[in-house]
């Protein structure tokens, strides 16, 4: 076991990944210098361009639309492409070669071809960054078929389910959050993550009273939150999702068919997003009562009190938990 | 072989293909209104036909290998017919039948053969640089001998990705040529108005430091005689170069757009220009008009079989809707 942060847990998985597979190489802005927040650095602090070379680690122009496309059209002619966008804000400039072309390809021309194209998107609030550079988009990418869509919340998941996305022969729409970057965590090397497959980050007593299910950094309130629950005397289990396309509905139905109730909690704004997919669908198949809980309708706004308008906080979640079990 | 010949056959069958496709779409989708359904309808939704344009595809792909990778426009059938594709799998593909090359997944709009380096037509104009470009980088990273190609019109040059692709393939001289099919319209508008500077598509290229030739896009041989210059300068390692081919398209937008936006006497003119009358009329004169009627007589029967073998294939069923999505979760819905 090692202890890396999130993101040197993920350059940890590229560069084991990118010294078996030469196929695989990384394209994006700043990836010479090791990227926007290091996470194409090594965990002894090499940028991973010294040790692959310019060839294979990718300092690309700033044309985003581009980036993402040469990703399609390196895919196609047989590279692993690692397509970095800096921010999930920023790929909305490459919208079309993400959808229209990543996403459709395999399917549109009748398995002709595959795109194996890890899209990283870093998502989430980040500090007085304002409304262009926070945003959460998980739920667009789940809406489009053809795309996976993953996001961790720990670095022995970072390093794991990149791994499992550049194995996975798909185009993975890869999330990682901005304020978890710096996020300390053992990683075990040797265990694997499967895609679709939720983690039990928190489980007190029998988990009985309540399921709460989140993913990223939303997690880890949660958790705080389900701790400050529990010494009230209220059981709960909380899932972390992980991959939001394909989601474990197996694992959450049974959870929530359990504990009678479900909270569905994500940073994203709760309006058409993926948490209504998951509360829909577990009121679809069980008795539980549903309840979620995301960011209201507005843009991230960047003076403090405006930016924590936008952010789900332990408080909030306890608060939700106790009017979902009230009734 | 007589160059000229060769070229004719390619441009014949494209002509032949397209006629035939256009008469099985008869009553498949009006200009602006709903689809109408019926059994005689075979070719469903929009048909874009590249009549008129055929020289570009026929000399341009005249000097590519099937390893050279092309990306196409949403008028995509001379292109993948002058790759080298067959015939009738791509009519069974607009057919919307199993055996078609997209299984019928893509129809006309995004017909593709992988297995000759065509990797489809594109529904959005301008996507196919970036993913040339992306494919050429590719190649040069495997240390393929290939290189790509990537037809566009005159309309694309107008949106980002072609100045972002441009820069790109520059920055990392790579393998690939730049094709401009310049057929004066972008969609149903004329494209002059629309387009800052003259000569655009060459001039842009040209301020990037990537060479560009203009050409007659209607006579066959120079167009062949300029993509043989420019595809060797990119194998001998040059980095990009742009193509731009000054053409016309002789039908509307899409098979059921009557173009009457257009004026009578260019249109009169612009048939006068068909490149197939020039080349015939050119074979004529060089006394092969026997040899150009025969290659005639071969296409028509070669299309027309491939539209008896697409008219008997079976659709695809509908459980084929859910494959090739994703491996993980495939077909899930829920």
């Amino acid at each position: 076991m090692r202890t890396l942060s999130y993101a040197q847990a993920a350059a940890l998985a590229l560069q084991e990944a990118m010294q078996t597979h030469p196929h695989i190489v990384a394209l994006g802005e700043d990836l010479g210098r090791g990227g926007v927040f290091g996470q194409y650095r090594s965990a002894d602090g090499r940028c991973l361009a010294e040790l692959f070379g310019s060839q294979r680690i990718i300092d690309t122009p700033i044309s985003e639309a581009t980036i993402m496309g040469a990703g399609v059209g390196m895919a196609l002619a047989g590279l692993h492409p690692v397509v970095e966008m800096r921010v999930a804000d920023f790929a909305l400039c490459a919208i079309d070669e993400l959808v229209n072309q990543a996403a459709k390809n395999r399917f549109m021309f009748g398995g002709q071809g595959r795109v194996p194209l890890i899209a990283r998107l870093p998502i989430g609030i980040w500090t007085a960054s304002a409304a262009q550079h926070s945003q959460s988009f998980e739920a667009w990418f789940a809406h489009i078929p053809g795309l996976v869509v993953v996001a961790p919340a720990t670095p022995q998941d970072n390093y794991g389910l990149l791994k499992a996305s550049l194995a996975s022969g798909d185009p993975v729409v890869y999330m990682e959050h901005k304020e978890l970057w710096g996020l300390q965590g053992e990683v075990d090397t040797q265990a694997t993550a499967e895609l679709g497959k939720c983690r039990v980050a928190f489980d007190e007593g029998e988990g009985r009273d309540l399921t709460v299910v989140s993913w990223s950094r939303q997690v880890h309130v949660c958790v705080d939150a389900a701790r400050e629950l529990a010494a009230s005397g209220v059981r709960t289990r909380v899932l972390d999702l992980r991959t939001i396309w394909p989601w474990d509905r197996e694992a959450v139905l049974a959870a929530a068919s359990a504990s009678g109730r479900l909270l569905v909690v994500h940073e994203a704004v709760q309006a058409a997003g993926f948490g209504a997919e998951v509360a829909a669908t577990v009121a679809e198949h069980t008795g539980a009562r549903v309840a979620r809980l995301g960011a209201p309708r507005i843009p991230v706004g960047y003076a403090p009190t405006l930016e924590a308008e936008s952010r789900i906080n332990a408080a909030q979640v306890v608060q939700a938990a106790r009017r979902l079990l009230a009734h | 072989m007589n160059e000229l010949l060769d070229l004719y056959r390619t441009m014949v069958r494209i002509r032949a293909f397209e006629d035939a496709a256009e008469a099985a779409s008869q009553g498949g989708v009006s200009w602006g209104g709903a689809a109408t359904e019926g059994a005689e309808v075979r070719v469903k939704g929009p048909l874009h036909l590249s009549t008129g344009q055929e020289a570009v595809a026929a000399g341009v792909c005249a000097h590519l290998h099937a390893r050279d990778l092309l990306t196409s426009t949403h008028r995509g059938h001379g292109h993948t017919l002058a790759k080298g594709a067959d015939p009738a799998r791509m009519m069974c593909e607009l057919f919307g039948r199993a055996s078609g090359y997209n299984g019928g997944k893509g129809g006309s709009m995004h017909i593709a053969d992988f297995s000759v380096g065509m990797l489809g037509a594109n529904g959005v104009v301008t996507a196919g640089l970036p993913i040339a470009v992306g494919a050429a980088h590719g190649l040069k990273i495997r240390g393929e001998d290939a290189i790509a190609v990537s037809f566009f019109g005159d309309g694309a040059i107008n949106r980002g990705p072609f100045l972002e692709a441009l820069n790109w393939a520059q920055i990392y001289r790579l393998p690939v040529l730049f094709v401009c099919e310049d057929n004066r319209i972008s969609a149903t508008t004329q494209s002059a108005p629309m387009t800052a500077g003259e000569q655009a598509a060459s001039a842009r290229a040209q301020a990037l430091g990537i060479p560009a030739v203009q050409v007659d896009g209607n006579a066959a041989l120079a167009v062949s005689e300029a993509a043989r210059k420019l595809i060797e300068e990119i194998r001998a390692g040059s980095g990009p170069r742009l193509l731009h081919a000054l053409t016309y398209r002789l039908k509307g937008h899409v098979s059921v757009d009557p173009a009457s936006y257009r004026d009578p006497a260019e249109v009169a003119q612009a048939l006068k220009n068909d490149p197939i009358v020039l080349a015939r009329e050119r074979l004529q004169a060089q006394g092969l008009g026997e040899q150009a009627a025969q290659i005639e007589r071969e296409a028509d029967e070669e299309i027309a079989a491939a539209v008896a073998t697409a008219s008997a294939a079976p659709l695809p069923p509908p459980e084929a809707a859910y494959s090739d999505v994703v491996s993980i979760g495939e077909g899930a819905w829920t």
